[in-house]
């Protein structure tokens, strides 16, 4: 049994170790894919074979606010030569952030052969395992894929309306500061995109970061139980929805809530604050309290 | 672009006729790999270093010292904890080789978007956050010398 098995996660196969990946660098099954938010990482040195998954030109539409279509991520897949059976693993900075953005992204589409590298970027580097800066090229693919699924993943804002209606759950992963308002953006410093700072009624402040270890890998699933149910009291079984930003550091609290707490269903509001905090008339709290 | 620092102004040229992501990319590591050069030295200050220079918003650890020279301009110095923290890196070797020892008053008026025409447009809020804090704080120190002159 792995490290990763022992530490009582829902669903442990969507985990893998640097000593997985550095064992399936050649695996023609496998595409390991980066994902950062730093856009020189990648090209600096990633790990041998990986290609790049950038998420402001690969994953976002580039007109509306909105991911790639059915047709934009047929086309991504086909680039970087996967198939629906092949097994991509995201891998990137911040503690994997973008690599559960991407991950997410994915799963729109209904990729579900996907794994996260624990510890990300940080870890392989950190243990001194080989990077490269050679781009690898793959034949192209004949990808077809679903239309994207809005629903059972994604969060809209009339949703979370509706949701707060209900008393349902809500985890705002951002910084305390961004959650009781105190902070839009620093003083002298430029705008974070919001015109209200708080957060969205019945939310739990539970940072993104709290889910991670100093290394970047995951906590235990009973490290995680006592933070998200002990301590902020969720409930498993109800529904819920996390937001943060614009829905990149949410992906992360999604990917530990689904996979590694298994929750029953897990949204995210990728529209997140950028959204609710510009928009007219919706409600808000300032302060630490949830209402 | 005439009232930024001369050698800015010509960084800025440079990068304007970029027109690749990937070379704008490999030019930014190639200034990144440049670092030590403008890293702080020991005798300027070291680590633990005093918060009064930790670039807000920044994520990757970056700080500003400023040093006066004797006209009266600066010199900038920095550090980047986070190993990883590339655009920081570059973004401190493109300050420190453009804006020691100009005239305060232009790197008074650097305008913290010119992060945009080095990186173009597609870095993500945050992290353009917090390189606009790195130029931010060369600006602040600027302006900090001109109120008390």
């Amino acid at each position: 049994m792995t490290d990763i098995q022992q530490r009582g996660y829902a669903h442990p196969d969507v985990l893998v170790s640097t000593e997985w990946v550095a064992q399936h660098l050649k695996d023609p099954n496998v595409r390991i894919i980066e994902s950062n938010e730093d856009p020189l990482l990648y090209p600096s040195g990633h790990i041998p074979g990986a290609v790049e998954v950038d998420w402001t030109t690969d994953l976002n539409d580039q007109v509306v606010r909105d991911y790639l279509g059915r047709e934009g991520f047929e086309a991504l897949a086909s680039r970087i030569g996967i198939t629906r059976d092949t097994t991509v693993v995201f891998y990137g900075d911040k503690s994997n952030w973008w690599a559960t953005y991407a991950f997410w992204v994915f799963q729109l589409f209904g990729h579900t052969n996907a794994k996260i590298l624990d510890g990300g970027r940080k870890k392989w580097v950190d243990e001194g395992r080989e990077l490269v800066r050679e781009v690898p090229y793959y034949p192209a693919t004949h990808y077809q894929a679903p239309e994207r699924d809005d629903h059972t993943l994604r969060a809209f804002r009339d949703e979370v309306l509706e949701h707060i209606k209900r008393d349902g759950q809500l985890v705002d992963v951002r910084s305390p500061m961004e959650y009781t308002g105190e902070k839009l953006h620093m003083e002298g410093y430029p705008q974070e995109g919001a015109l209200r700072g708080g957060h969205i009624p019945g939310a739990q402040s539970i940072p993104w970061s709290r889910a991670v270890k100093e290394d970047g890998t995951f906590k235990t699933a009973d490290e995680l139980r006592a933070i998200y149910l002990q301590e902020k009291g969720l409930d498993p079984q109800q529904e819920t929805i996390a937001y943060c930003r614009i829905g990149e550091r949410s992906s992360h609290t999604w990917f530990v809530l689904t996979y590694l707490l298994g929750f029953a269903k897990v949204r995210n509001y990728d529209g997140s604050w950028t959204e609710w905090g510009n928009s007219v008339g919706v409600p808000i709290v300032k302060g630490d309290k949830p209402k | 672009m005439s009232s930024y620092p001369e050698k800015l102004a010509q960084v800025l040229e440079d990068f304007s006729l970029i027109t690749t992501r990937a070379e704008r990319q490999a030019y930014l590591i190639e200034l990144a790999d440049q670092f030590s050069r403008v890293k702080v030295a020991p005798a300027v200050a070291q680590p633990p270093y005093d918060e009064a220079h930790r670039v807000p918003a920044c994520e990757s650890d970056a700080y500003v010292w400023a040093q006066e020279n004797p006209d009266g301009t600066l010199t900038y110095a920095f550090d980047v904890l986070n190993p990883q923290g590339l655009s920081a890196m570059a973004v401190a070797v493109v300050l420190a080789d453009s804006v020691n020892g100009a005239p305060l008053e232009q790197v008074a008026s650097i305008p913290s978007d010119i992060v945009f025409d080095l990186f173009g447009k597609d870095i993500s809020m945050g992290k353009g956050q917090g390189l606009m804090g790195i130029v931010n704080m060369v600006v602040y120190e600027a302006k900090k010398r001109l109120k008390q002159a």
